[in-house]
């Protein structure tokens, strides 16, 4: 997995609640059995003019520049809410995206960045609006700087805005750990759990 | 201090404490469907890492498949059959469980999970699919995880989870005629938004709840994820337990008392303490609709479409604007004047035998209206079966509605069939996502006595309004 340390970067402005998995990537954009090919399909139905076309809306932001350049991305609460599909996080991943920052996330979507090296910041509506309001004003220069060293993010003003984030996904992100050999690493202790359990509850195993 | 049965599950799967609200976490059942699990399958392979306790996992052909009859791999979404022999061969490889096309107990995996008695009490169960929380419904800890969670669990029988906040949702008093489970569901995330829930693992609670007969509780815990939650569960009663009972996968006769003696244990106690609690009186409820393109833009069916320049928050009213440009609906219009072009029946929300019966109440002696395509998707091999015994697909067929194989089908378009550019379903599934079901077509979300009133009228329709079909016929 790709480790992710330090970021700064031009971050797109997508500023809208409840951004599901389904715009990230409709489900007719999942075309293979693979986790590669997907950057294509990432926000279809808004990044082309017809469902399922490839001609590009110029008012999508992804579509202008700079922002094609883009590496982070400012959103609203509930970002990555619905389906579990994976994929979605695979199509921003590929598509170049390492950091999104939102009030907060689905569930399942957060989980799936982190097992992919991309990094979910959660911070304050009204600081993600401010963030988003210096970086238009010039977005190629008004980049943000992201460090997981330090849990900071800095904005373009240069303030610092420190977030939170657990122990276990922040080891697994700067190292590019596989999360099941690190797990593997404590086989006995689940071996012997499952002994335990086996006795306490004999009607679980099949 | 009484514990809730969330806290009591969770402490009996503590493998490991991680530091930081992070635990390593015991898994007992993993379930599988040709899209997301394919790929978890193959990423194992690729890794050369084993299922360690196969006869745990359990696969099914849901998501991609047609659902017309006569169908085979090949699929009217490009690509199908590679998702699903190539589920097939690695369930195979693996040592896994699957129901496969051909065998009635296929179905959607969340109606098929239950009903073979995999999930029952107490456990935990990870699916990748955001619905799992469907089986919560059963008093298990269920939860939908990403493709690379479901690896995980199947190579290490564990997860690394953060132990969620705990909330109780507590419904006081009964629903009234014509307001269902879905109703309260709708209800609930209508009023306090689809992101409510984030961080929070919900137990539904009060009589309202009590009250609901198992499968009418699946379809309360099924959108507990629209809510924004980490999971829905119910504690376990006498109506769990003699729903589990019997079921081919649940405890048999040998260690059945001992189990059920457990799950009492389990049930929340008295004076259990939540993070947060919401409280509904199931008096102010009356059916539901969706009328916007998330699950919060939710309405009384006898009110009109919300004005936008009446919400103060102007990032939820930029979305409400933007969501009635999509929808096609000018504010103030009362929704029972809004025309449908199609009405669904189908999804691990609501297409089980209870549901297929209300539904067939409304539809006897009727029929749909003129230019509406009606489409029933019962929920499983088993719920089709049981269907038929009881004429239900005689009655459906009657009114004009197509009665169909078991899959998830139209309720997401991947590429497939689907309702068609801009056309306006009524829908007993659970998300009204743009896209959702087809280009540009309008979801409203309903309980499927509502859609199938709906597809009488060929509008937005309020139920309460029809007397059951028998009584309509007898007129």
């Amino acid at each position: 997995m790709k480790k992710f340390t330090e970021l700064t970067a031009i971050a797109a402005p997508l500023l809208r609640i409840n951004i599901d998995t389904d715009i990230i990537i409709p489900s007719r954009e999942m075309k293979r059995v693979s986790k590669q090919g997907l950057s294509d399909g990432l926000f279809a139905n808004w990044r082309y003019t017809e469902p399922g076309g490839r001609e590009e809306n110029p008012e999508f932001i992804l579509n202008q520049d700079p922002y094609r350049q883009a590496q982070i991305i400012l959103t609203g609460e509930n970002f990555g809410c619905g389906s579990s599909r994976e994929h979605a996080v695979w199509a921003l991943a590929e598509w170049g995206i390492r950091c999104v920052v939102a009030p907060s996330f689905g569930a399942i979507f957060q989980g799936n960045c982190v097992r992919n090296g991309i990094l979910p910041v959660v911070l304050d509506n009204a600081l993600v609006e401010s963030l988003a309001g210096q970086v238009q004003a010039d977005p190629a220069n008004n980049q943000l700087s992201v460090s997981l060293r330090s849990c900071e993010l800095t904005g373009p003003d240069g303030h610092r805005h420190g977030f939170a984030i657990s122990p276990a996904d922040r080891e697994m992100l700067m190292e590019g750990l596989d999360a099941i050999a690190v797990t593997q690493k404590r086989d006995d202790e689940i071996l012997a759990f499952q002994a335990r359990d086996r006795l306490r509850r004999p009607w679980v195993s099949l | 201090m009484g514990r809730s049965i969330i806290e009591k599950i969770w402490d009996e799967h503590a493998v490991a404490d991680l530091g930081d609200g992070s635990w390593l976490v015991y898994i007992d059942r993993v379930f599988l469907h040709e899209r997301t699990g394919s790929i978890a399958l193959k990423g194992l392979e690729a890794a050369g890492r084993e299922v360690r306790n196969p006869e745990q996992v359990f696969c099914v052909m849901d998501h991609i498949v047609d659902t017309l009859p006569g169908r085979t791999d090949d699929t009217m979404m490009p690509g199908g059959k590679d998702f699903i022999q190539t589920t097939r061969q690695a369930a195979k490889a693996a040592g896994i469980t699957l129901f496969d096309l051909g065998d009635d107990r296929q179905g959607i995996v969340h109606v098929v999970s239950p009903e073979q008695g995999i999930a029952y009490p107490g456990l935990t169960l990870v699916c990748p699919d955001s619905h799992t929380c469907t089986q919560g419904a059963l008093g298990a800890l269920a939860w939908g995880i990403g493709s690379t969670e479901a690896e995980h669990a199947m190579a290490t029988k564990t997860l690394v989870v953060k132990k969620p906040k705990l909330m109780e949702v507590r419904f006081d008093g009964r629903p009234a005629y014509g307001v269902t489970a879905k109703d309260m569901i709708l209800y609930l995330i209508g009023r306090y938004g689809a992101g409510a829930g984030v961080g929070y693992a919900i137990e539904f609670t009060g009589e309202g709840v009590r009250s609901l007969p198992q499968e009418a509780r699946f379809t309360l815990c099924n959108m507990a994820v629209e809510f924004g939650a980490w999971t829905g569960l119910i504690s376990p009663d006498d109506t769990t337990i003699e729903y589990v009972q019997g079921r081919p996968y649940a405890p048999g006769d040998a260690h059945w008392d001992q189990a059920v003696a457990h799950w009492r244990e389990l049930a929340t106690d008295d004076g259990a303490r939540y993070d947060q609690q919401i409280v509904i009186d199931c008096a102010d409820i009356v059916p539901q609709v969706t009328w916007g393109t998330s699950p919060q833009h939710t309405a009384a069916i006898d009110t009109v479409v919300p004005d936008p320049s009446t919400e103060t928050d102007h990032t939820r009213r930029q979305l409400m604007e933007r969501a009635l440009e999509y929808m096609d609906l000018a504010p103030g219009t009362p929704l029972t004047e809004v025309p449908i072009d199609a009405a669904f029946i189908g999804s691990c929300t609501n297409s089980r035998l209870s549901d297929l019966r209300a539904v067939a109440a409304i539809l006897k002696g009727r029929k749909v209206a003129d230019g509406v395509k009606a489409i029933c998707v019962p929920g499983s091999g088993q719920v089709k079966k049981a269907a038929e015994a009881e004429g239900i697909d005689t009655v459906l067929r009657d009114a004009g509605f197509e009665w169909r194989e078991a899959g998830c089908s139209m309720c997401f378009y991947a590429g497939g069939e689907n309702f068609g550019l801009k056309t306006r379903v009524i829908s007993s599934t659970n998300r009204n996502f743009e896209n959702r079901q087809g280009p540009r077509t309008r979801t409203h979300l309903a309980s499927p006595t509502t859609v199938a009133a709906s597809a009488v009228t060929g509008r937005l329709a309020d139920v309460r309004e029809l007397a059951p079909g028998s009584e309509a016929a007898g007129e």
